[in-house]
């Protein structure tokens, strides 16, 4: 969907799944209203916080072909923000929000010179290995919890005001987040920046010789995207009231990463539909059975042997007149 | 004194231990460019399956057997069924397909065996503890597994540089295409080498079973560890991941129990506490840090190989 698409179609046909995706969200909690609303906007949160990592992680695996395996340490960086400042008693949210994207962004930034200097599986590899560092800091944090984790008693303020606390509200600034860091990652993409750094995807050689320092963007790249995943960890630890280093444990970047491939990579909107697929999908099987990974495991490994593309592939597949198909990268 | 021996010792059994999952790893992503994250989960059904069996059993000899043939037996099982289907993917398929299977058997095992820890004794002949030096007791079982580490690390060194088998694995991780064009039956090779990886992962989780509980996910942790090593020597280098999985090994376990009364040196008591097993935490992920910033395809990348 980058700008050479648009001519001809107005612009509710061109964004219509995005468009689509926005007014579920916007219309869940009317629709909750009639249900268990406490429960269904609890789940959608969740869709929206992982969403908003999920997105910072297209960004890398699908417009660079970084395949990061360590993003769950972004998102509990960002919680630990909150978490270790809300226990000095700082909750305001001029300092927290702050703290936990900067936090998060300089994780990525510093990890990023080392792992950026690798390529291919050195690069999966060694993401996973700094994730795990940071999961093992956590840990040894005995003064914050350790392993146990810890509780946050007061969600972030505002000017001493609640604003996290009222759950509805909470709602519609996640979706905020979460719709201004999808207009961010499209500009960014269709950028000057972004058509570099996805030239270095295709083939870096040639973006270097362009006279290109690839290094430089990738990095950046690199950074934005742990930002992501730390405003993500700011507002799941507002939304859980709870941090641990469960929430960088290495099974939770696998779970970013299938979301990511469910939507369909590099198309920034497959983040959210796979966010979606993968929470709705967890609560449903978990519901049904206490085993739902003996299922969801085999079911993965169907998608990959089966399904490329993910969701929005298949749809395109099935339904070719509906959906239009993914604009071709260009050199 | 005598601690600092003892640490080494069990740093030196750590070593040995992740050298055994990581030599599979590595060979497996050597010549087949494949990367297994379910290596993990074949070192925990090798633990389960070795307390199966001497359940069934009561010899531990007869569980070390008959738990390495099954495990074989899965592993094969695993590679015709899926994992022959992956190799000509991308990295991002290998490592959500692989996911998939961990997810599954760390949950299978649990529905098969109780989410609770089990243990293997360990053998008769091997219980106790022997004196290394005067007032250093140190368990006569952990030094078996250094001995076996180190037999099957001399064993594989012997096989991979003067066998023919060994020399078509350096070959295939030189270059596989060439090897298959010049008449070997690559697939077969393939499947040897997944094979012996698959068992020798299995072996390290019948070795350690007697020391450690057995429990569902005990792979995940030692998977990270065997990454690690492997970067840091190079993949697809089984000596780089020798030299890595006692370097590491050593680290981790040193660090741990030495980071406070060093930090002690520099600080006081109290924040020495506090700093000393975090840092103790991150040490080898550090070390690793510093060798792939100095040298970003590890210690001792295979010759001819692009990363």
């Amino acid at each position: 969907m980058t700008a050479q698409t648009s001519s001809g179609e107005s612009f509710v046909v061109r964004e219509k799944l995005p468009l689509a995706l926005l007014a579920l969200f916007l219309l869940l909690p009317v629709l909750a209203a009639f249900g268990t609303e406490s429960y269904l906007l609890d789940l959608f949160m969740r869709v929206m916080i992982f969403a908003i990592a999920a997105l910072g992680l297209d960004l890398l695996v699908g417009y660079g072909a970084l395949v990061s395996f360590g993003h769950a340490a972004f998102i509990g960086i960002g919680a630990y923000a909150v978490g270790i400042l809300g226990s000095h008693g700082i909750t305001e949210v001029w300092i927290s929000l702050p703290a936990a994207v900067l936090a998060a962004t300089i994780f990525a930034f510093l990890t990023g010179m080392v792992c950026l200097r690798t390529r291919g599986v050195y690069f999966i590899m060694i993401t996973l290995a700094f994730g795990q560092m940071a999961y093992f800091l956590a840990s040894s944090l005995a003064p914050y919890g350790g392993d146990d984790g810890l509780t946050i008693h007061t969600r972030t303020t505002l000017f001493g005001l609640a604003p996290f606390a009222h759950t509805r509200l909470f709602y519609y600034i996640a979706l905020g987040c979460l719709a201004g860091c999808y207009v961010l990652c499209r500009a960014l993409v269709v950028s000057r920046f972004g058509r570099v750094f996805r030239g270095a995807r295709e083939n870096a050689t040639r973006m270097a010789t362009l006279g290109y320092d690839i290094y430089r963007y990738q990095l950046t790249a690199y950074a934005i995207s742990g930002a992501l995943g730390g405003l993500a960890g700011f507002l799941l630890a507002n939304a859980t009231d709870f941090v641990s280093p469960a929430y960088m444990s290495w099974q939770r970047s696998g779970e970013l990463i299938i979301m990511i491939l469910f939507g369909g990579l590099g198309t920034l909107h497959g983040a959210i539909v796979g966010a979606l697929a993968y929470v709705l999908l967890g609560e449903w099987l978990s519901d049904l059975t206490e085993n739902w990974k003996m299922i969801f495991g085999p079911m993965l490994v169907l998608v990959v042997l089966l399904a490329r593309g993910g969701l929005i592939g298949l749809a395109t597949q099935l339904m070719p007149h509906w959906t239009r198909k993914k604009p071709e990268p260009q050199p | 004194m005598s601690l600092l021996v003892v640490q080494i010792l069990n740093g030196l059994q750590l070593g040995v231990l992740l050298f055994l999952i990581a030599a599979g790893l590595t060979l497996v992503f050597g010549v087949m460019n494949f990367i297994n994250l379910a290596h993990g989960v074949q070192y925990m059904l090798g633990a389960y399956l070795a307390v199966m069996f001497y359940s069934m059993t009561g010899s531990t000899l007869a569980a070390l057997v008959l738990a390495l043939i099954a495990a074989l037996a899965f592993g094969l099982f695993l590679e015709f069924v899926i994992f022959r289907h992956l190799y000509e993917r991308d990295h991002l398929d290998q490592v959500i397909a692989t996911f998939g299977i961990i997810l599954f058997l760390n949950q299978a095992v649990k529905f098969v065996w109780g989410a609770a820890p089990l243990s293997l004794p360990i053998p008769e002949m091997f219980s106790g503890a022997v004196v290394l030096m005067p007032g250093l007791l140190y368990p006569v079982w952990r030094l078996v597994i250094i001995a076996a580490g180190l037999i099957v690390a001399l064993m594989l060194y012997a096989l991979v540089s003067w066998t023919r088998l060994g020399m078509l694995v350096r070959a295939g991780a030189n270059n596989a295409t060439m090897v298959s064009a010049l008449g070997v039956d690559i697939r077969r090779l393939f499947m040897i080498v997944f094979g012996f990886g698959t068992m020798l992962a299995g072996f390290a989780g019948i070795m350690i079973a007697p020391i450690l509980s057995v429990e569902p996910g005990m792979g995940d942790t030692i998977l990270i560890l065997a990454f690690v090593v492997i970067v840091i020597g190079g993949i697809g280098s089984i000596r780089g991941a020798f030299v890595a999985a006692l370097l590491v090994g050593l680290a981790d376990t040193l660090g741990r129990s030495f980071s406070v009364d060093i930090l002690r040196l520099v600080m006081g008591p109290s924040p020495a506490r506090t700093v000393g097993p975090a840092i103790a935490s991150m040490l080898i992920y550090l070390v690793m840090a510093v060798v792939l910033y100095l040298r970003p395809t590890g210690l001792f990348p295979p010759k001819g190989r692009r990363s």
